[in-house]
């Protein structure tokens, strides 16, 4: 069972400390974007945002790990 | 034909629809102990995905976060928040679980715990304080229902005879067809509950305000504080915030019933691309919470904000449309729910009655058992729900800090291999301690901090701290440890 990579625990870390850190940032109505709120906007944001970060992850991640289809490649979506 | 026959016929149907689904599914297959559990760990990517959906989003996401958004404001945001969250956690997390769970065929959490720490007192430990905190949990999806059904059918129906119904169902498919049953019966929900919420979310407040801006800025008008934290409660700050949602995003995957979904996965790399492409579907989530927030503009005074949603699809749609929302808000309790008694019962007989009490228990027999107990539990949650909904969220919300204290167990348990039994068994102890505490005394949040993650935090230091001070070599616990932790 190998521990995952270093930048792949980076990447996951991105939208945790996005999210978590800068709260007192970004808990506010104004600006409004696209019609919502800013603390809205931004964490729907981020729900399209984290599977960008962990794709990444994913592609840094698969070619270390045994692929069972033994086809070797893994890194397709 | 009146408003209350149409919805009627359409919830019916549905759930006519989904009870099919969930019968026909096992139908072809053996249910023995690996099937019934773990759908012979062959699901692949695409019914993994659905039954993740459809195990994660309940009840309590559909109508309890709009009620949260409707009466708390503000603080509403944090499940909007863990939503992304909780997958990046899985990526990490569950790939490794599930290739333990695959070497030494693992079906339930405790399993995991007696493979790892090699005590069946722990494994036991483990699944009583699962079934605690997995009864709440049915009981929710129970109330849950008899609430949609009944305002969705403008009363027609008690929510007594719904309950009692819809969950007779439900154990029947359990009892015939397992997790497979649940996965199938998922499609027919995500899709349903997808469409259900897309259409809401855009309608109620194009139809009252014409657009969700609009809302908006009438909402930060009327109410500019309902919209940033602590909005309208008390305590719920941005320290609760940070805490909760670290707390929750750790807790989440550690509920027993997703770590059987986990292992019916055929491979890791199902479960990482199923980690990476799942926070998409939560973009149901706030198109969930506009209407939430339209329903405070739209009927301020409603006595329940978990009734803000019903009750604006009722007020705004047409009668078969509310049908097909409390239809999939039907199945939105029935999905969760046979799965978690499917996990509360195997964890009863398998981790807990026969380590203690029947060493000698043959995995058939185990299986017998685990189906006669998904009646008694099911019964069990249903006497709870019908006599008492007083402190429902309460218990959720205990059961949540409670089931994140598996989280050291398990992953130091695939990580370290310093950490041992004793470390692990205080730990979990300590951890369930404080937060069972707190939450009973009422003293969640406790200096503006979530009461699990003061658990968790607690429970780490434990863990660590016994597991340095009395270390056991390594040799002789070398036989409970995957291949790949001594590599």
């Amino acid at each position: 069972m190998k521990r995952p990579s270093l930048g792949s625990i980076l990447l996951g870390l991105i939208p945790f400390a996005a999210i978590c850190f800068p709260v007192a940032l970004w808990d506010r109505v104004y600006p409004m974007i696209l019609g919502l709120p800013f603390n809205f906007f931004w964490l729907v944001s981020w729900l399209v945002l984290t599977p960008l970060c962990m794709w990444g992850a994913y592609r840094l991640e698969v070619p270390r790990s045994p692929d069972p289809r033994g086809d070797g490649k893994g890194g397709t979506l | 034909m009146s408003a209350s026959f149409v919805a009627l016929t359409v919830i019916c149907a549905i759930i006519g629809a989904g009870s099919f689904i969930g019968f026909y599914a096992g139908r072809r297959y053996k249910m023995d102990l690996e099937q019934w559990t773990v759908g012979n760990r062959g699901f692949g990517m695409l019914l993994v995905w659905l039954l993740m959906a459809g195990e994660t989003y309940t009840t309590f996401t559909f109508l309890g976060a709009s009620g949260r958004a409707y009466s708390w404001g503000g603080p509403v945001l944090y499940i909007l928040a863990y939503q992304p969250l909780i997958f990046v956690v899985s990526f990490y997390v569950m790939p490794q679980m599930w290739e333990a769970g695959k070497r030494y065929r693992l079906q339930t959490q405790a399993d995991f715990f007696r493979m790892r720490y090699g005590s069946k007192h722990l494994e036991a430990f483990v699944a009583l304080v699962g079934i605690v905190f997995l009864i709440p949990y049915i009981q929710l999806q129970l109330t849950g229902l008899g609430l949609i059904v009944e305002v969705a059918s403008f009363g027609a129906i008690h929510r007594t005879p719904a309950m009692m119904i819809s969950f007779s169902i439900v154990a029947g498919f359990v009892l015939t067809s397992g997790l497979r049953g649940a996965a199938w019966v998922s499609v027919l929900k995500d899709f349903l509950l997808l469409f259900a919420a897309v259409c809401i979310g855009i309608v109620v407040p194009y139809h009252y305000f014409g657009g969700t801006g609009a809302m908006f800025s009438a909402l930060a008008h009327a109410k500019p504080e309902h919209l940033v934290m602590p909005g309208a409660t008390k305590n719920f700050g941005h320290l609760w915030f940070v805490s909760t949602v670290l707390m929750t995003s750790l807790a989440f995957f550690m509920w027993p019933q997703y770590i059987g979904a986990c292992y019916s996965a055929k491979d890791g790399n199902t479960l990482r691309r199923n980690a990476v492409i799942m926070p998409l579907y939560s973009i149901t989530m706030p198109l969930v919470l506009i209407v939430g927030f339209t329903a405070l503009l739209v009927l301020p005074n409603l006595p329940d904000g978990d009734l803000a949603l019903l009750s604006i699809v009722r007020k705004t749609f047409p009668a078969w449309f509310l049908g097909i929302v409390g239809g999939a808000g039907a199945l939105t309790a029935m999905v969760p729910a046979s799965v978690q008694i499917l996990t509360a019962a195997t964890l009863f007989i398998k981790n807990f009655c026969r380590p203690i009490l029947a060493p000698s228990m043959t995995d058939a027999q185990v299986a017998r058992m685990a189906k006669a107990t998904v009646l008694g539990l099911t019964a069990v949650a249903m006497s709870f729900a019908i006599l008492s909904s007083a402190s429902l969220v309460a218990l959720l919300i205990i059961g949540y800090t409670g089931v994140a204290q598996f989280f050291p167990g398990v992953v130091l348990g695939l990580y370290s291999r310093r950490v041992t039994t004793a470390g692990v068994f205080a730990g979990l102890a300590t951890g369930v301690g404080i937060v069972a505490f707190l939450g009973l005394t009422r003293n969640d949040p406790l200096m503006g901090f979530n009461a699990g993650f003061i658990g968790l935090c607690f429970n780490f230091a434990v863990t660590t701290t016994v597991s340095l001070l009395r270390p056991v070599e390594l040799q002789s616990l070398d036989g409970h440890l995957p291949q790949g932790i001594r590599e």
